[in-house]
């Protein structure tokens, strides 16, 4: 039975391998003088693996009893997955080098949190789903704690933790009410008992609690409070990774969970996934106002971009998996971009976060502010960049379920998010004059900006075909 | 009340009320029987007799953590090896190669901790 699970698991076990290899390695030979070194092998192997799930292609197979599942859905999650970390992981290896953060440790740590979103999507149990989870979370709080002599990225890594530790209590706790009324951990069994489309109550008592654990990896409101905290306090090119591939995994994690497990019974949790997203949308654009950090404002804009990203899964129909998809695609490579910028903000050497200290920076750098004007107007959504056609598909999806209520909420408070991108616009071209910030690009950041604005721009066309793709992976999970 | 499966939990439930019951009665025993005549000698805190020498939470050095996370880490790898070794006669080669493979990511880990000096004392 085992010998033909295993080429099914083949992606995750290369890089469960080469992590434990890279960690002798590092260990035993040069330890931080093989960073840089790490850092590229393991984001081209994550590139590799990427082409390797692309191109594997076929329907989907089953390992070990149903435990993980390899479809069309797990794969295009996976690649979005493996793409984006490759890409924090090259983008911040200059920052990390000329920051003293150099460590070996880094890029290992990113490969077995990425071991764990990657059994995530692919969970066909909730043993696989836990196991997967715990794994993501644990080397996430290691990461965020990893400039260990500052008090603010420790205090970061701390609160991620006991707070981690409080929703992985929720899932876990609602996990056993599954089982205790289900009577089993696999999906597929989970959905057999509701075949009248009609829940006992525990049933549903362990639903919301897997949904509220789930929704906390997620940062929906109201489980959102430790997002700013943690984003400000990690290090940069922590907070950029936190942004991006945990977000797809644990995004695509609840599509998982509520399709497959209770796909029968979509009116119990699409409203309490409705609630998630409005509270999210409204939260995420108005408390995002008053920041002055742009990484908290970050935060702010990713829990806002989550309410949005949930409003395709509130409505339960293929398209609304296919919109969650693509708005997912698209929020990550706009995040990429995004934070490969602040990566480079910098005053004398020092990391800059504020966002006042971006006033004319313009007049210094037109290229970058242009590329940056970009990339702002698309996390706002506004037409044509591919901010907007992310929105467009999910609320197109939720008037289509017949949420128009979820719909014009979401469009309200787009409106409301789109003032503080559009301020940050308004401090780079028109703002008053003082001490400028310095951005000192590596050729990838600069490269990973300008090539994201550019994609922001020309993904007008057809989406890079990600449409289709997407429409797949939704009825491959769906269908 | 006549399903089967509740009533097998009925002597935890029994269990429960006692174990609470009796902590309630213990400490409210406590609070209402004893005598009390407090004066400032009796409740400062001491230390074998001696006033305290200093606050009780200082710092610990970070190793005692160490440690005591590696205790708990090889603690449980034992508590995994002796149901297996117990079984060991009945569980196929399957059984074999899956704590082969445990014990050596745990070795892997073991090795990095090594190198790394969290085993070094001084």
């Amino acid at each position: 039975m085992t010998g033909v699970d295993f080429p099914i698991l083949l992606p995750e076990i290369l890089l469960a391998v080469y992590a434990m290899a890279a960690l002798m390695l590092g260990v035993y030979g040069g330890k931080d003088k093989l960073a840089g070194l790490v850092t590229w092998a393991t984001a081209g192997l994550f590139v590799a693996l990427a082409l390797l799930i692309a191109l594997r292609g076929g329907v989907g197979a089953e390992a070990f009893g149903g435990m993980f599942v390899d479809d069309a859905f797990a794969r295009f999650a996976k690649v979005v997955i493996l793409i984006s970390a490759a890409g924090v992981l090259v983008m911040a290896q200059d920052y990390m080098a000329r920051r003293d953060l150099a460590r070996f440790e880094y890029p290992i740590l990113a490969t077995l949190s990425v071991i764990g979103m990657m059994v995530m999507v692919s969970a066909g149990d909730l043993m696989a789903l836990y196991m997967g989870l715990e794994l993501q979370s644990l080397a996430l709080y290691v990461m965020a704690a990893m400039r260990r002599e500052s008090a603010k990225s420790t205090e970061a890594g701390l609160k991620y933790f006991v707070l981690g530790a409080l929703s992985s209590g929720l899932l876990l706790y609602g996990a056993s009410l599954v089982y205790g009324f289900a009577g089993t951990t696999d999906f597929a069994g989970i959905a057999s008992t509701l075949t009248e489309g009609h829940a006992p109550l525990g049933l549903l008592f362990g639903l919301v609690f897997l949904i509220s654990g789930m929704a906390f990896k997620v940062s929906a409101v109201p489980f959102h409070m430790w997002t700013p905290d943690v984003y400000e306090g990690a290090p940069t090119p922590v907070t950029a990774f936190f942004a991006t591939a945990p977000k797809v995994a644990a995004m695509a994690l609840i599509a998982r969970v509520i399709q497959d497990a209770f796909g029968g019974i979509p009116g119990d949790w699409s409203q309490v996934l409705a609630a998630l997203a409005v509270l999210s949308m409204f939260l995420g654009a108005v408390a995002a106002i008053g920041q002055r950090d742009i990484k908290r404002l970050m935060a702010y804009s990713s829990i806002a971009h989550m309410g949005y990203a949930l409003v395709g899964l509130a409505a339960a129909t293929p398209q609304g998996v296919q919109a969650t998809l693509i708005y997912m695609a698209i929020y990550v490579t706009m995040n990429l971009g995004t934070f490969a910028f602040i990566l480079s903000m910098e005053r004398d050497g020092r990391p800059v976060t504020e966002i006042g200290a971006l006033n004319q920076f313009a007049r210094a750098e037109p290229l970058k502010a242009l590329a940056m004007l970009v990339l702002l107007f698309s996390l706002a959504g506004v037409p044509p960049m591919l901010g907007f056609f992310g929105k467009f598909y999910v609320l197109r999806a939720a008037v289509d379920a017949g949420l128009v209520w979820l719909a014009v909420a979401g469009a309200v408070a787009s409106v409301i998010g789109a003032f503080y991108y559009l301020r940050i616009v308004y401090f780079m071209y028109f703002g008053a004059e003082q001490d400028p910030v310095q951005s000192r690009m590596s050729a990838v950041q600069w490269l990973m900006l300008v090539g994201v604005a550019a994609v922001m721009i020309l993904g007008v066309v057809n989406l890079f075909g990600i449409e289709a793709l997407a429409l797949d992976a939704a009825e491959a999970l769906i269908g | 009340m006549d399903n089967p499966l509740l009533r097998e939990y009925l002597p935890i439930l029994v269990l429960l009320a006692i174990a609470v019951g009796l902590g309630l009665v213990l400490i409210l025993a406590a609070a209402v029987i004893a005598v009390r005549n407090p004066d400032p000698e009796k409740v400062s805190a001491y230390e074998c007799g001696f006033n305290a020498f200093d606050d009780a939470r200082m710092k610990f050095d970070v190793r005692f953590y160490l440690v005591s996370i590696l205790f708990i880490i090889f603690d449980l790898e034992v508590a995994f090896l002796f149901p297996w070794a117990v079984a060991f006669g009945e569980i196929s080669m399957l059984g074999f190669w899956s704590m082969m493979v445990f014990l050596g990511v745990l070795t892997v880990g073991f090795a990095y901790e090594w190198k790394k000096g969290a085993l070094e004392w001084a």
